[in-house]
């Protein structure tokens, strides 16, 4: 790539000085802040609670992390699921506390590996699954009763766990003592991440048809995971993640109640999943924010009493968006900051990115890498010892409660638009997500925003050797698929989709049919294209 | 009389394969309107077959790929294929987005002018389409 250098003169002059002192996400930054930026009464006992107190803003546990430290859980999945296995293994050993599965793109939108619209795209960006005969590849040698595990994966999310939970009964294990997350998270797919199968109401009755399962079936698995990241990797601002994820999480909450359960019977079991960002001060904010928040929302909206269905627990993965392909080594120095904002901000569990993200997947050196960055900001760092150690900072509590105020009039917009499902049917958090987006591109290519190795400080540096995945996962996945469909009893693969179609058109809950699709080796994509069949499909109006 | 002076560059940015990351695509094509270019964006999981469509209908001079899933080795030769049955082929085609090392050669080979990775400049973008775009003028006498 061309580069531009400039004169020495003009290169330290220039890049000597800060042009902007705004966040990351442009929100204006004092050189002092002192008390008078917080309101008089300011007290932080009881503004944001000790840790382990309500409203929960220093945190969820007393003692913070010398009672658990988080969960590592480094998000892996490539090519086939006996590759991906491996690697599980392989980080399992050296110390990950969680496994965290990432699925190819034909999997997370309900093709089986042989479908045409699959072409090209079996087993890159994650594994391939396409039946429970893959999910137990998957998982060989690993009892999903003793790791909690976690499943990006939203679209065909029920009809996943329903793989996952017969692959873990097929093992023995009780699903009662199953411990993880399935991310479907379906709103923030309309606004960021674009992995939606179904259009938004029908597909919201699937993602309720799975917490009311979960409540009754799984009471240690978490059913939702409601995510900023994708937001936030798609240009969001921090307060724009914070208030879209927490009013996706009331949604839920909504459906969920005029399904006719009782909010502390399922509220406990909901957990989030936020984005790292490389606005240390802000992500930490954020994190506490969006604590308070949610206990006031659950309390004072919905009228939970139990302190489990209040109290937010959330995953956070460092910023992928913040990685550069210019300078690769540059991103172990982000990502370590990134990861200890994260834990200032009191995470319960925590992902890392490898250095050569922005290149392709990671190597397992560079997957080992980033957990070995975890493992030292656990062991080495010190920060650990007390939870919330900056509570009180002023600059820190002006940011908590500009958050706290930002969202709250987001959720008054969002409100008056009839709630998110209309809210993104009309577009708008997308729309607000691409103006921020590009309002940053323009702060980088003016040269206000910096990115080392990128408009600032640039200069060629050798690349790392990467990951290369080659299209053999696809011939791989597709002999696989093939002998599964000619052993199975085609019979009771045929009844259980019939069962599978009926149930969804009746409005009844799509678990049991999708189990019983699971138990029959129907294919991801059988059971996709029943449910497309009732359901129907969705495409978005594209506004660039 | 050759309209090219006021015939603005007419850029098709399009999103193929299963992939939804769209911040990319629509960065781009933000960025390439400012900069004074037409811009017809297709939207989400177009097939090549749609895109060569898409691109003759609306009779653009560029077509800027979106891919940061990998798809691009089955892609790429796929639209070329279904822009030369068109007789499209001197439409500049560049691409952006996560793309190894070793499979730029075969890409440039099969057509693409351009491969963009992440942290491209918008100028160094604009500035390549409007360098090599061959313009089709709207009419000619």
């Amino acid at each position: 790539m061309a580069r531009r250098f400039r004169s020495p003169y003009r290169f330290r002059i220039r890049l000597n000085q800060v042009l902007d002192w705004t966040t990351i996400s442009g929100v204006p930054v004092q050189p002092v802040y002192t008390a008078a930026d917080l309101p008089p009464d300011f007290d932080l006992d009881r503004d944001l609670g000790r840790p382990g107190e309500a409203p929960y803003g220093r945190g969820i546990h007393a003692s913070g992390y010398q009672g658990k430290l988080w969960t590592m859980r480094q998000f892996s999945g490539f090519a086939t699921a006996e590759e991906t296995n491996e690697r599980y293994h392989w980080l399992l050993s050296q110390g990950q506390t969680g496994l965290s599965v990432a699925f190819d793109l034909p999997t997370l939108m309900g093709y089986d590996s042989d479908d045409p619209l699959a072409a090209g795209e079996v087993g890159k960006c994650g594994v391939a699954v396409g039946s429970v005969e893959d999910m137990e590849a998957l998982f060989h040698g690993i009892r999903l009763d003793h790791v909690s595990t976690s499943m990006t994966i939203n679209g065909s999310a029920a009809a996943i766990w329903a793989m996952f939970l017969v692959a873990a009964e097929r093992q023995g294990a009780d699903w009662k003592s199953l411990r993880g997350t399935l991310q479907n998270d379906i709103l923030k797919e309309y606004i960021a991440q674009k992995e939606y199968i179904f259009p938004p109401a029908p597909a919201m009755r699937l993602v309720t048809d799975t917490i009311e399962f979960a409540t009754r079936e799984t009471p240690r698995f978490n059913p939702v995971s409601i995510s900023g990241y994708h937001i936030r990797e798609a240009g969001s601002t921090a307060l724009q993640e914070l208030a879209f994820t927490l009013r996706d999480g009331m949604e839920y909450v909504e459906w969920a109640l005029r399904r006719g359960l009782e909010v502390d019977a399922f509220a406990p079991r909901l957990s989030f999943f936020f984005n790292a960002h490389s606005d240390f001060f802000e992500e930490i904010a954020k994190y506490r924010a969006a604590r308070l928040l949610w206990h006031r929302v659950m309390t004072e909206r919905y009228g939970a009493r139990q302190a489990r269905s209040t109290a937010l627990r959330f995953h956070a993965q460092t910023a992928g968006v913040s990685l550069t392909a210019q300078q690769p080594y540059n991103n172990v120095a982000r990502v370590a900051w990134q990861a200890l904002a994260a834990v200032l901000g009191g995470c319960q569990s925590l992902h890392t990115n490898a250095l050569d993200e922005a290149l392709a997947l990671p190597t397992a050196a560079a997957a080992t890498l980033a957990l070995r960055t975890q493992q030292v900001i656990a062991h080495e760092s010190g920060v650990t010892g007390t939870p919330d150690p900056l509570g009180g900072a002023y600059f820190l509590e002006k940011l908590t409660r500009d958050l706290q105020d930002g969202a709250e009039e987001y959720f008054r917009r969002l409100d008056a638009m009839g709630g998110m499902v209309a809210a993104v049917e009309q577009g708008f958090p997308q729309r607000e997500i691409a103006d921020a987006s590009y309002r940053y591109q323009q702060a980088l290519e003016r040269g206000e925003k910096r990115v080392v190795g990128v408009n600032a400080f640039a200069g060629e540096e050798a690349a790392p050797s990467t990951l290369y995945i080659g299209d053999q996962a696809a011939a791989h996945q597709g002999a696989k698929l093939e002998r599964l469909r000619a052993r199975r009893a085609a019979a009771a693969a045929a009844a259980s989709l019939d069962r599978l179609r009926r149930d969804a058109g009746t409005g009844a809950n799509v678990m049991p049919a999708l189990l019983a699709c699971a138990r029959s080796w129907c294919t991801l994509g059988e059971i996709c294209a029943a449910l497309r069949d009732v359901l129907g499909t969705y495409t978005e109006t594209a506004v660039a | 009389m050759v309209m090219q002076s006021s015939h603005h560059i007419r850029v098709l940015v399009a999103k193929p394969g299963l992939d939804g990351h769209d911040r990319g695509a629509k960065v781009v094509a933000r960025g390439l309107r400012d900069a004074g270019m037409e811009i017809i964006y297709t939207g989400l999981r177009q097939t090549p077959e749609m895109i060569a469509n898409a691109a003759l209908q609306e009779d653009v001079d560029c077509i800027g790929l979106s891919i940061l899933s990998g798809a691009h080795n089955a892609i790429v030769p796929e639209l070329m294929r279904q822009l030369r049955e068109r007789h499209m082929d001197d439409v500049l085609v560049v691409l952006g987005g996560i793309v190894p090392e070793p499979d730029i050669p075969a890409l440039k080979a099969a057509g693409v002018a351009a491969v963009f990775p992440p942290g491209s400049r918008m100028a160094e973008i604009a500035e390549f389409i409007r360098t090599h775009a061959h313009r089709r003028p709207a009419f000619e006498f």
